[in-house]
């Protein structure tokens, strides 16, 4: 379904780690050693462990996660654009660098009911903020947007983070 | 940038706040993290974790811990619905209901249900899709990443 390249898949004490740190570090002067201990293995290999997925991707990051709407960030808007196919390649990289953007993809359109093909994930902390950022992102596009949507989201259902201990493997 | 009045959610100290905007990226990987990023704010690794429990108890730090890219730990797909207005809180607690589940939007659009279906593979996947379909009986729109722009520099947090 997705085209990424899979480089090397999590093995069975990655996936432990994975669902050891899903709710985060302990907050102790040797964090890793706690892991270490939890798990039984030994503290370098937590660390060389988290350091490959992080080399392949696997990991995006290791830090603080902000929590953005207690930060005052309460308004995140979907951003849907119809861009060039042929153009997509020099545009989507543009878009992923601005700093209010938190994810950027390409996904298929659906025609006719959905044209866009480049997804940008804006966030601010008022609507004229948003709405500013969108501006930004247009004129930044100039004549490669033939059409775009924003879709603000008015109420969370559901969200969770990943959890794979629920899956039972 | 634009910059925008409003009212701070939070007040911060400035120990939170640097932690806040420097480490949301390359926590060390060293057998004392907390005492490394200390030595370079020029701190002691207690003011570093007492940071770290206030800004986590105060909810503007979610975790301390690892990103993962999901779609790489499994099979995941955003997802949408043009859900008539009158069955939205139906079809919303049906989707919802899944544990394959994980994020589920209300969003201003036609198509106005939006989530993030994640499982172990492709195969389990397009079940749960086809369930939801069945069982709503209206039309999921399947938008996997075809491919990620994204250059993560960490969200940057503006203080003004």
């Amino acid at each position: 379904m997705t085209s990424a390249t899979i480089i090397a898949l999590p093995d069975a004490t990655d996936r432990a780690l994975i669902v050891a740190t899903q709710s985060g570090l302990p907050l102790v002067p040797r964090p890793y050693h706690e892991l270490a201990e939890r798990l039984g293995i030994s503290a370098t290999e937590v660390m060389e462990r988290l350091t490959r997925m992080q080399q392949n991707g696997i990991i995006r990051r290791i830090g603080l996660v902000p929590n953005h709407y207690a930060l005052g960030y309460t308004f995140n808007g979907m951003t849907v654009w119809d861009v060039p196919d042929e153009r997509i390649h020099i545009l989507g990289p543009r878009l992923g660098a601005l700093p209010f953007v938190s994810h950027c993809y390409r996904r298929p359109r659906y025609l006719p009911d959905w044209p866009y093909n480049l997804f940008a994930m804006v966030h601010g902390r008022s609507r004229a903020e948003t709405d500013a950022q969108v501006e930004e992102i247009a004129h930044l596009l100039g004549a490669d947007n033939r059409g775009h949507a924003v879709l603000y989201s008015t109420r969370i259902l559901k969200k969770t983070g990943l959890r794979l201990g629920n899956r039972g493997d | 940038m634009h910059r925008t009045r409003h009212t701070e959610t939070l007040e911060l100290g400035t120990l939170e706040r640097q932690l806040l905007n420097d480490f949301q990226h390359h926590l060390p990987l060293t057998p004392t993290p907390y005492a490394d990023i200390a030595a370079k704010l020029g701190t002691s690794e207690e003011a570093v974790l007492a940071a770290l429990h206030e800004l986590q108890g105060a909810g503007a730090v979610s975790r301390v811990g690892a990103v993962f890219r999901t779609h790489r730990v499994g099979a995941s797909t955003l997802a949408a619905m043009a859900v008539p207005p009158e069955r939205l809180e139906e079809v919303a607690a049906l989707v919802s209901g899944y544990d394959a589940v994980n994020h589920n939007y209300e969003r201003e659009h036609r198509i106005n249900l939006w989530f993030v279906a994640t499982a172990a593979d492709e195969k389990q996947l397009t079940q749960v899709l086809d369930d939801i379909e069945q069982r709503s009986g209206i039309a999921v729109m399947a938008l996997p990443m075809l491919e990620d722009f994204h250059i993560d520099l960490g969200f940057e947090l503006k203080w003004t």
